[in-house]
């Protein structure tokens, strides 16, 4: 699957925290790898947003919407 | 406390599309006239959304084509299986309205300050948000210098030619041809290569400023090089699209 980058989730973001998120620093919890959220590894995906590591692809963000309710799930990000 | 907080987030709104222009056969510019614009930086990118009559929706994100201070301008190439793109530039008329949020994006961003010498490195229509960064140099007369290196597949896909080709002082455009090229072709042919990035880039002692923005398999090949080529990866800004344009 082709892949994007954290780049196509900045419209997402910037509605659910209210700004900017691109830009900033996250340390993978698996790898401890610290990356910004632009350069994350994004699979495209109708159903939630997913930010993976770039350097061991484990799963960083999870972000799904319903009926307006936004859920986001840092479970990767130490 | 929570007024503030909703007037910070972002929302949807309508802008109104005010001009379009044919760049290639396949890629179109939208001007777009956004009462509630705040302003945006250079490389930054903006949604769009469209909603069918029966309610669902389709959502991509776009690289604004113009500087910041210029009217709101999308540069949209046409992917003949997608959702979006194919209304955007066939389809969308002069005084229609179009549905975004933005600006977003404040990592593939340019600020005017930064006096490092900017590599450029485009990928098709990875040229959006380069482009957007070169007239924010010329709007701010910036004597910043700049190298863009611009793979397309034929002379005839390359989008915004005649303006990268007016540039002078301080400007320097190298083009690859990696599909074909016209008799007498003088410019580079085939894909970008980690030789052809060290023969167009600035050295890294030069302490440059790189943005490479196109599909994935591209960027991933350009950034591997330029690091290779000395570049830190925190000098290397990287912005990857897809076939489906979207998350």
């Amino acid at each position: 699957m082709e892949t994007l980058d954290g780049n196509a989730l900045a419209g997402l973001f910037a509605e659910v925290f209210g700004e900017d998120m691109t830009n900033t620093v996250i340390t993978c919890r698996t790898c401890g790898t610290t990356q910004v959220i632009g350069e994350t590894v994004v699979y495209p995906n109708p159903m939630a947003a997913i930010a993976r590591c770039r350097t061991c692809t484990q799963l960083l963000i999870l972000i799904t919407q319903i009926h307006g309710v936004s859920c986001v799930d840092m479970l990767g990000v130490a | 406390m929570e007024g503030t907080a909703v007037q910070r987030r972002l929302t949807w709104q309508v802008a109104n599309v005010t001009a379009t222009v044919s760049e290639t056969p396949s890629v179109r510019t939208i001007t777009l006239a956004v009462p509630d614009w705040p302003g945006h930086r250079a490389g930054q990118h903006l949604d769009v959304r469209l909603t069918a009559d029966d309610g669902y929706t389709a959502e991509r994100s776009y690289s604004i084509a113009s500087a910041p201070g210029e009217p709101v301008a999308l540069t949209v190439e046409r992917l003949d299986d997608g959702e979006v793109s194919p209304y955007l530039t066939e389809d969308l008329r002069v005084g229609d309205q179009l549905e975004l949020r933005g600006p977003v994006g404040g990592y593939f961003v340019w600020e005017p300050t930064d006096m490092a010498p900017l590599l450029l490195v485009a990928g098709g229509s990875g040229v959006v948000p380069l482009r957007a960064i070169v007239r924010e140099r010329q709007r701010r007369r910036s004597d910043v210098p700049v190298r863009l290196l611009y793979s397309s597949r034929t002379l005839a896909d390359v989008i915004y030619r005649d303006e990268l080709d007016s540039y002078g002082d301080g400007i320097s455009v190298s083009y690859t041809l990696t599909r074909a090229q016209p008799p007498g072709w003088t410019g580079h042919a085939g894909r970008v290569t980690p030789a052809l990035l060290a023969e167009v880039a600035w050295p890294a002692h030069e302490g440059p400023l790189a943005f490479v923005c196109g599909p994935t398999s591209f960027v991933e090949t350009v950034a591997e090089g330029l690091v290779g080529l000395g570049y830190p990866a925190d000098r290397v800004k990287t912005e990857r699209f897809g076939a489906s344009g979207g998350r």
